[in-house]
């Protein structure tokens, strides 16, 4: 009877089922030793040297990968069922969103103190692993450097009308626009933002297409991140592109940091430890210098020659953690039309 | 000829008799209500949570819901479903005409290719137009020489447009097309012998008897553009699914995504309603079996093949041919620079794809089988009540399923949060329908004199069902895991979301390597999906047309 159930076709279908079965399950193994990381960062970035991290230790890694609101807003919503060990974050308000809902575990003193105070959490909750900068980067071709604004504020000028770029969507961005909040209050960075919209900001996807925008001439300037232009210059050392540092005590300087937490339901704090430790190693630090061209936060680590170096910028004081409120920001940014 | 068509009259005249007195004891199908029942409450129940998880915030969920925000996009997603079902009816329409009533040149080359740009998926040909049209794209790059520095954009409803009616018009073009072959042509003639000209026929004979076709595939075409996330996230327009996953990612509040899930949840049902009705009525309007059919004869054309023949060309040349080239040339991309490891990198997803997929058609066709077996006793209320919810989630959005499978598995079910269990439910709570509708339409052709036969001879129900009704619509069930196969293989949101961290397919690959700006990391994943799609699409075209001959 079951021989006309079964022929030949169905067989093939069910064997290669029963394969898949067999092949999907060896992804969840237990290993001995074995950490899951949420990561804001791109596996691009951060990939490589979590897959060092398993070649040295013999800890496997599980690597969730989204944007950094997104998982952290993912380890709230899984409350006591978070299967997160360690979080890592693209900048320092998602952390310190964390912070604030008490689901970070503190971290040992032999992590925090190699970071300096003004890139790690104030409780000790989280560290900073390497430094980013707010920049605004600009064609040299379409602006002279003498005429570039004392501040960010200046951008809302008629000059530049129409020939700004910024990346609303992006996390460092929001994290830029919650600073400024912070800075000048919630009104006057209302204001800015409206202005902005008004003249003609141009908006794009992220910070790499932002500074295409630039280096094309499509736009004079735009608002990024400072480690975007290298790779762009590794290719090509002539382009027509420069890095601007908004002045000593103005709020369009500011560095932020991409950082980590060891999330409060870990069932390895040890081996979480472990893992940020190996992050604020050498030769991690390391890497962020010469792969993303990010600031190492580490002594003795030294950024690429061509970065303005970290002590020379004059950020603005700000605690970082004070970043977390995302909400009233977005709310702001779709209620001047920012945002869509 | 008339002898076989005879035969064949006599037979289904006999097959309806012996349907209408069936029935199957309620002994026989007790089991099938529990399994059933199980099956449907785990697909609803997740929803079910998604409500609660909106209403939570009360009065803040209702302010957000009543903002300019929500009717914005609201509004959005309306103007962008209207326009795409009204552009994809009438490409597809005209297309059933051109390829069947009328002498254009290359005919069986329209008839062939026009489906085919169903295998693309949405989102890939959103990627590969963005990467055509967009801001430095190869277009502008081509036109640059001669004095054009900016296209209009691509993004924002233009392009959601545009790329969205270009790889759905088929779903009104197969239906009308269906349908345009079974009209009889003696009530055409009978019209143009009274005096009307051919475009009053047209008018007024051939488009009414059209108007149960097309409304179907319209309204699918519809219900595609209001759940499709993949084209509209990448060309940023700002409808339902992009401004739920951009609530889902950028904030630490997810209760907006969940309000605006539920509101397009509400639209979604609307729109499946209103497709009911038009497809009950369908029924009415089915003229004679195919067999007593002569052929239409062609419409000459005339000098109207030259535009005729510019548009097909333009068609397909919009919908297959410039999205493959541009996959192509980045496929080549990659293949030809050594230093990206391409194969070791999409062995992986490459297997991971074809194995949940699998995985999902065999459970699925499990699953749905019961379902099937139910809804063809028609004396079951339960039953009946129980198909019909099982058929929702194929016009849930899948990133709705997702959404509410994260929210409620967060919180209850730990054991199976991140799993590959939790990821095969989203996908069967989807598809379930598809392996259901399937299976149901194979159940329809079967006799149940076999049954009658097993059951008088002694065999207890559940064997019966094994033993006779199983191999007699293993066809259909094999067709309807093909189509869950197909499909689970092109899923992009509920696989985002759902996917066990680490586990990476060919869409979730193609997906961060455009955010990450790897074009040419894209070609050979995409192309792969296409070829699985086309396959599958190219088994289900020859099994209608097996059906339609047959």
């Amino acid at each position: 009877m079951f021989s006309r159930l079964i022929t030949p076709t169905t067989a093939l279908i069910l064997s290669l089922a029963l394969l898949a079965t067999a092949a999907l399950p060896s992804l969840a193994q237990e290993g001995s030793e074995h950490l899951v990381v949420y990561s804001g960062r791109s596996e691009g970035l951060i990939g490589p040297l979590l897959e060092q991290f398993t070649a040295e230790t013999g800890v496997t890694v599980d690597v969730r990968y989204g944007a950094t609101a997104e998982m952290a807003a993912t380890i709230l919503e899984e409350g006591g069922n978070s299967p997160a060990d360690v979080f890592i974050a693209q900048d320092a308000g998602a952390l310190g969103a964390l912070a604030a809902a008490g689901r970070l575990l503190p971290l040992s003193s032999d992590i925090l103190e190699r970071v300096p105070e003004a890139y790690r959490s104030a409780q000790n909750l989280w560290v900073g692993l390497s430094g980013r900068a707010r920049v605004l980067a600009y064609n040299t071709t379409l602006v002279d450097e003498a005429t570039l604004p004392a501040s960010i504020l200046d951008l809302t000028n008629d000059v530049w009308a129409g020939r700004v770029g910024w990346a609303p969507t992006n996390g460092s961005f929001q994290a830029h626009v919650t600073a400024l909040r912070i800075l000048l209050g919630d009104d006057a960075t209302r204001d800015w933002l409206a202005a902005m919209q008004a003249n003609g900001t141009v908006a794009y996807d992220n910070n790499r297409a932002v500074l295409q925008a630039v280096i094309d001439g499509e736009i004079a300037a735009g608002l990024i991140n400072h480690y975007y232009l290298y790779p762009f210059l590794d290719t090509n050392p002539d382009l027509p592109v420069r890095l601007y540092y908004f002045p000593e005590g103005d709020a369009g300087s500011l560095v932020n940091v991409a950082g980590a937490g060891i999330v409060n339901t870990t069932r390895h704090p040890g081996l979480s430890q472990r893992l940020i430790l190996y992050l604020l190693g050498r030769s991690a630090q390391r890497y962020f210098a010469t792969a993303t061209y990010e600031y190492p936060l580490v002594d003795g680590v030294d950024p690429d020659p061509r970065l303005t170096p970290l002590n020379l910028i004059a950020a603005s004081a700000i605690d970082l953690s004070d970043l977390a409120d995302l909400q009233t920001t977005l709310d702001m940014l779709a209620e001047t039309g920012v945002l869509p | 000829m008339h002898y076989t068509d005879a035969i064949r009259q006599q037979a289904r005249r006999l097959h309806q008799h012996s349907t209408a007195q069936h029935r199957l004891r309620a002994a026989d199908v007790r089991p099938l209500h529990i399994f059933a029942v199980v099956v449907v409450s785990l697909s609803l129940l997740p929803l079910g949570y998604l409500f609660l998880r909106a209403t939570q915030a009360g009065a803040d969920s209702i302010a957000f819901l009543l903002s300019g925000r929500v009717l914005g996009v609201l509004a959005n997603s309306l103007k962008l479903t209207a326009a795409v079902a009204l552009s994809a009816t009438t490409l597809g329409l005209l297309v059933a005409w051109l390829t069947t009533r009328t002498d254009i040149p290359l005919r069986r080359l329209w008839l062939i290719s026009s489906p085919l740009p169903l295998a693309i998926p949405s989102f890939i040909g959103a990627i590969a137009y963005i990467a055509l049209l967009g801001p430095r794209g190869i277009i502008q790059q081509v036109l640059s020489p001669l004095g054009v520095q900016e296209l209009p954009s691509i993004y924002g409803f233009p392009g959601a447009w545009l790329v969205i009616t270009l790889f759905t018009y088929p779903y009104v073009l197969l239906p009308a097309r269906a349908a345009l072959l079974r009209l009889d042509p003696a009530q055409e003639e009978t019209a143009r012998s009274l005096g009307h000209s051919r475009w009053s026929v047209f008018w007024r004979v051939t488009l009414p008897q059209l108007r149960p076709a097309i409304g179907t595939g319209m309204l699918f075409v519809a219900l595609y553009t209001l759940s499709d996330f993949g084209a509209v996230a990448l060309l940023r327009y700002n409808a339902f699914t992009r401004a739920i996953f951009q609530q889902y990612t950028s904030s630490f509040d997810r209760t907006r995504a969940a309000v605006l899930a539920l509101v397009l949840v509400a639209l979604a049902l609307a729109l499946v309603s209103l497709e009911r009705r038009v497809a009950s009525s369908a029924s009415n309007y089915r003229a004679g079996g195919s067999s007593t059919l002569r052929q239409f004869p062609l419409v000459r054309l005339g000098w109207w093949r030259f535009p005729a023949l510019t548009f097909m060309a333009a068609l397909i040349g919009l919908g297959l041919i410039a999205p493959l080239a541009v996959l192509v040339s980045w496929a080549t991309q990659a293949v030809h620079s050594s230093a990206s490891p391409l194969y070791s990198a999409l062995a992986q997803p490459a297997a991971n794809t074809a194995a949940i997929s699998a995985v999902t058609a065999v459970l699925v066709s499990l699953a749905g089988l019961p379902l099937a077996l139910l809804a063809r006793q028609q004396r079951s209320p339960l039953g009946g009540w129980l198909v019909r919810l099982a058929y929702l989630g194929n016009s849930l959005p899948g990133l709705v399923i997702a959404l509410a499978l994260v929210f409620f598995a967060a919180t209850y079910l730990p054991a199976l949060y991140q799993t590959f269990a939790l990821l095969i439910l989203g996908y069967a709570i989807r598809f379930l329908p598809l392996s259901i509708g399937a299976t149901q339409s194979a159940l329809a052709q079967v006799n149940p004199c076999y049954e009658e036969a097993g059951r008088s001879l002694g065999l207890p129900g559940w064997q019966v069902n094994i033993r006779i009704t199983l191999p007699l619509v293993r066809p259909g069930i094999l067709g309807g895991a093909a189509l869950v196969f197909l499909n689970v293989a092109k899923e992009l949101p509920a696989t985002l979301l759902l996917a066990p961290t680490g586990f990476k397919t060919l869409t979730t690959q193609i997906w961060s390597a455009h955010n990450e700006a790897q074009m040419s990391q894209i070609g050979v994943p995409a192309l792969l999906l296409i070829a699985t799609s086309a396959l599958a699409l190219s088994l289900i075209l020859a099994r209608d047309r097996g059906a339609e001959a047959g």
